[in-house]
């Protein structure tokens, strides 16, 4: 299989599905022009810049212009240029995008994909580095999707556009120039799957975008101390797919959860909510969660590196498990 | 009032639809006050012309995007009242099953796309539309109803300067009713005219008297004519007033009963009735027969909504999300 970065394969994603399918519209600020980060760079001389908008710096209607060209037949892709920026734009997507379907009766359809990115990268401070899933997660109506690798970011960008639903496709800065392999073909990753990615049967690591590499390099640690590490990513956070989850804790009899995004209220919560009620009396140990501290993102690089959970703490988390029980 | 160039016979028809949302809206406010219908409802009744008049000159494949007080919109652009009563009612024989409720109308097979609980919140999906609807070539029309209160939000501000940047084959007609919920419209702004923002954004902007249904619809006949040509998105500020409060048991204390008794006078239903009857197009009788006619409608709408079954308890989490293909 061909190697790609994250950006590639989600650039390529747009290209094939802009080529698939023509109700398939791009919008956003400096899109026409590749964005900041050069994903959409060339899809513009590709497909005319009729279908590769560029908008003014109108987040809330906006966002609202691509939820109505879906009632009226397309099947838009709205770039947020930073999850930050989605606040502006809430209105629109809980209010509106989330909801048509449901109070029409079924009657609209709002085949719509929100391309954002999140996370900590760059010491770019509270405004640019936030992860905000969670709050979209708790919106019925919504799917949100949160790739770790090229393949899945590819192939989960190519189920969103094709879902006739709203979904929020976050990707993640810090990862845009990692390398994976992607498979060439026309080839897509259904949502609402979670993916196993090492076995184990000590203990079941969940961990959700940047936090999957970490957590993969913590179970590689472990293994060395005799501990074996079983690693999920669910990779799509509505739907959760919780038996996945449930299936290996039930093995393994203890998790921890990680991600990004401050613990408190996160989806990490809900998570373990889930796997207690369906898998009690499997646990061994109580379960930890490994996120950042419940305070905006300090923009200092010497304060960014302490908020950032790693894989570190991941190790100690699971140290800790173990000796637990 | 004038008809002016208006034929007689079409007139008539537009009256049967004012006297329709009129009725239609008591007939709502009747079975609110009886506790059969339940909930948050904001009735237009006083602006009827606005809707008719607006919608009157569409084409069956244009889009219209409401308010929260949209009622007389669905009905103008050819909803179906028993369909429409039934959905205020929560009942499973409603447009949207008893999901959406009296802000949240969307009757798809008439072309009205949806309403808003969000004050200006469609604004920005009829946008959408008309960008669809430029692309797709075939001369569609958007048009947007709001209030004077979304005049004071960002997204209005947006949007009415993405719409003007990229031409877009939109019409925003703006009810301007001189309160913004519980408050007059000199509380909100120093702009006394909301055309003037359109103006500023490079739309071509008009101010009617909204109670007058021939001059909004000289007004509208002159935008839909050049949106369909492709000359961009025109404005249509319209001067009107609710003769009702905000929503149904708002005793609406703010407003002076003077104020009322005004706006009584230009009832914009009596006003094409009398220019009917000076036109000797109609008598009295006639008249008034048209007027039972709609109430009969609207008792039959109520009866159809009251003897429909509410929805299935598993309504309750179904269609949060599409199936593909269905």
């Amino acid at each position: 299989m061909p190697e790609q970065t994250y950006l590639d394969a989600i650039r390529s994603g747009l290209e094939e599905e802009m080529r698939r399918d023509p109700a398939v519209y791009i919008f956003g600020e400096d899109v026409a022009l590749g964005g900041p980060f050069g994903v959409t760079k060339g899809l513009a001389e590709m497909f005319g810049a009729n279908r590769t908008v560029n908008t003014p710096i109108s987040e809330a209607t906006v966002m609202g212009l691509a939820i109505g060209t879906a009632t009226a037949g397309l099947r838009p892709v709205i770039e947020i240029m930073f999850i930050d920026f989605i606040t502006l734009a809430m209105d629109q997507l809980i209010n509106h995008a989330a909801k048509l379907h449901y109070m029409s009766g079924g009657q609209l359809k709002i085949p719509l994909t929100v391309r954002v990115q999140c996370g900590i990268s760059g010491a770019m401070g509270a405004h640019h580095s936030q992860s905000l899933e969670s709050w979209l997660a708790h919106v019925p109506g919504l799917k949100v999707v949160m790739p770790a690798n090229p393949a899945d970011a590819k192939g989960l960008l190519k189920s969103a556009i094709r879902d006739d639903n709203p979904v929020v496709f976050i990707e993640h800065r810090a990862l845009y120039w990692t390398k994976g392999e992607v498979p060439a073909n026309e080839q897509s990753v259904a949502l609402g799957k979670a993916a196993r990615l090492r076995e184990g049967k000590d203990l079941t690591i969940v961990a959700l975008s940047s936090m999957v590499a970490p957590a993969m390099t913590a179970a590689q640690e472990l293994a060395a101390e005799g501990i074996s590490v079983e690693v999920i990513d669910p990779r799509t956070i509505s739907p959760l797919d919780i038996d996945t989850i449930v299936n290996s804790v039930k093995k393994t009899g203890r998790m921890i959860v990680t991600h990004e995004a401050v613990e408190h209220g996160g989806i990490g919560a809900e998570i373990v909510s889930r796997v207690q009620q369906e898998a009690f009396y499997f646990l061994d140990s109580p379960i930890i969660r490994v996120a950042a501290p419940f305070a905006p993102v300090p923009a200092g690089p010497t304060l960014e590196k302490l908020f950032l959970p790693n894989h570190e703490r991941i190790v100690a988390a699971c140290r800790g498990a173990v000796a637990a029980s | 009032m004038a008809i002016k160039k208006e034929n007689s016979k079409d007139v008539i028809e537009l009256l049967r639809r004012m006297w329709l949302i009129r009725a239609f809206e008591e007939k709502v406010s009747a079975l609110y006050a009886e506790r059969q219908i339940v909930g948050l409802l904001h009735l237009g009744i006083g602006q009827e012309a606005v809707a008719v008049g607006a919608l009157s000159l569409l084409r069956a494949d244009d889009l219209v995007y409401g308010g929260h007080r949209s009622h007389g919109h669905a009905i103008a652009k050819g909803a179906d009242v028993n369909k429409l009563m039934a959905e205020i009612a929560g009942r499973a024989s409603g447009y949207c099953g008893g999901r959406g409720g009296s802000m949240h109308i969307v009757a798809k097979e008439c072309g009205f796309i949806t309403a808003t609980g969000v004050v200006g919140g469609t604004i920005p999906l009829a946008l959408g539309a008309a960008f669809a609807a430029k692309e797709r070539k075939k001369g569609q029309l958007t048009v947007v109803f709001f209030g004077d209160g979304a005049g004071q939000s960002g997204p209005f501000h947006e949007s009415l300067n993405i719409a003007s940047l990229w031409q877009l084959p939109v019409i925003f007609v703006c009810e301007n009713n001189g309160y913004a919920e519980f408050t007059p419209l000199s509380a909100h702004t120093k702009i006394e005219r909301l055309a003037q923002h359109a103006k500023t954004y490079g739309i071509p902007a008009d101010t009617v008297d909204g109670n007058d249904l021939f001059a909004v619809r000289a007004t509208m006949r002159k935008a839909v004519d050049q949106c369909r040509a492709g000359k961009g998105p025109i404005f249509v500020e319209c001067l009107t007033h609710r003769m009702r409060g905000h929503y149904e048991g708002d005793p609406a204390k703010y407003r002076e009963l003077s104020q009322l008794a005004e706006w009584k006078k230009k009832d914009p239903i009596a006003r094409v009735a009398g220019a009917l009857k000076r036109q000797k197009a109609l008598t009295d009788k006639e008249l008034a027969k048209m007027a039972s006619e709609a109430q009969a409608l609207a008792e039959r709408a109520a009866q159809f909504a009251l003897a429909s079954p509410w929805p299935q308890a598993d309504a309750v989490a179904d269609q949060v999300y599409a199936v593909a293909n269905t």
